[in-house]
């Protein structure tokens, strides 16, 4: 019976990706805290993890060699949304500091289970493979 | 690795928030010039921001933030009858600068607030990595 590690590891090493861009995301809506006209975006972490899942891209799909790739959607990179604000600012910039940190807070802690569930995943694999 | 753009996106945060605190000192050092022309009195300088938005390496867009340059005030300078002044003109005015001395001190405190938002960041950016790069361990 072969390991497959695709299977082995699940939907965590997915996991992981988004968590990563969607830091990334969080990362430089505080660094644009202060830029006018500057809108906060985010990732809607759900259907990023469904269309991981799926395997689906969203660019439009491409049946024939002739057809031209739309350049729209690269594979699995998630949908980017931009964040309603409780409240407006003057300048146009929709960027909340506090609810920014504390959603990167909150990313970089979940970032940290699924490394921890990786982790743990590679154990049982080490320890199959060693059959102590 | 999306986590090592954070690096990037954030130290430009944090040189962003520098220039404005550099700029927020010369005001505040400046506060009390004087001169005797309109048109050499010091005016309040600040920077302006602007996100740097490129989609050329993924599919979503990634911004830094970046300084487009920094404007001078257009506020007018307040002008005092003083004679006897050193730099006093012909008709006896001297022209002090523009600068509000309290809105530079929020100005410094936001600056400030949101370079210690920028490291925080990057800490924990740091701390992720090194996690990942113990995966498996």
């Amino acid at each position: 019976m072969p390991i497959n590690f695709d299977s082995a590891l699940g939907i965590h090493a997915d996991a992981l990706r988004v968590r990563s861009q969607r830091a990334e995301l969080l990362a430089s809506n505080l660094a644009n805290a202060d830029t006018p006209n500057y809108k906060a975006r985010d990732i809607d972490f759900q259907s990023a993890m469904k269309m991981a899942a799926s395997g689906q891209s969203t660019g439009m799909q491409t049946s024939h060699v002739n057809h031209i790739q739309s350049s729209g959607g690269q594979f699995n990179a998630p949908a980017v949304q931009f964040r309603t604000t409780m409240q407006d600012s003057l300048d146009g910039n929709t960027v909340d500091e506090q609810v920014e940190q504390a959603q990167f807070m909150q990313n970089s802690v979940q970032y940290q289970a699924s490394l921890n569930f990786l982790g743990a995943r590679f154990q049982g694999l080490l320890s199959a493979i060693r059959g102590e | 690795m999306s986590l090592f753009n954070i690096f990037d996106i954030a130290g430009s945060g944090m040189s962003a928030q520098s220039l404005r605190l550099n700029t927020t000192a010369s005001n505040l050092a400046n506060a009390d010039s004087v001169s005797s022309s309109v048109d050499q009195t010091y005016r309040t300088r600040s920077p302006v921001f602007s996100a740097v938005l490129d989609d050329a390496q993924q599919g979503y867009k990634q911004g830094s933030v970046q300084v487009k340059g920094i404007v001078e005030s257009q506020a007018p300078v307040r002008s005092e009858y003083n004679p006897s002044h050193p730099m006093a003109n012909q008709d006896g005015y001297v022209f002090h600068s523009n600068v509000d001395s309290i809105s530079e001190m929020a100005n410094m405190m936001s600056a400030s607030r949101s370079y210690q938002n920028n490291v925080e960041i990057a800490n924990t950016s740091k701390q992720l990595l090194l996690r990942t790069l113990q995966l498996g361990q």
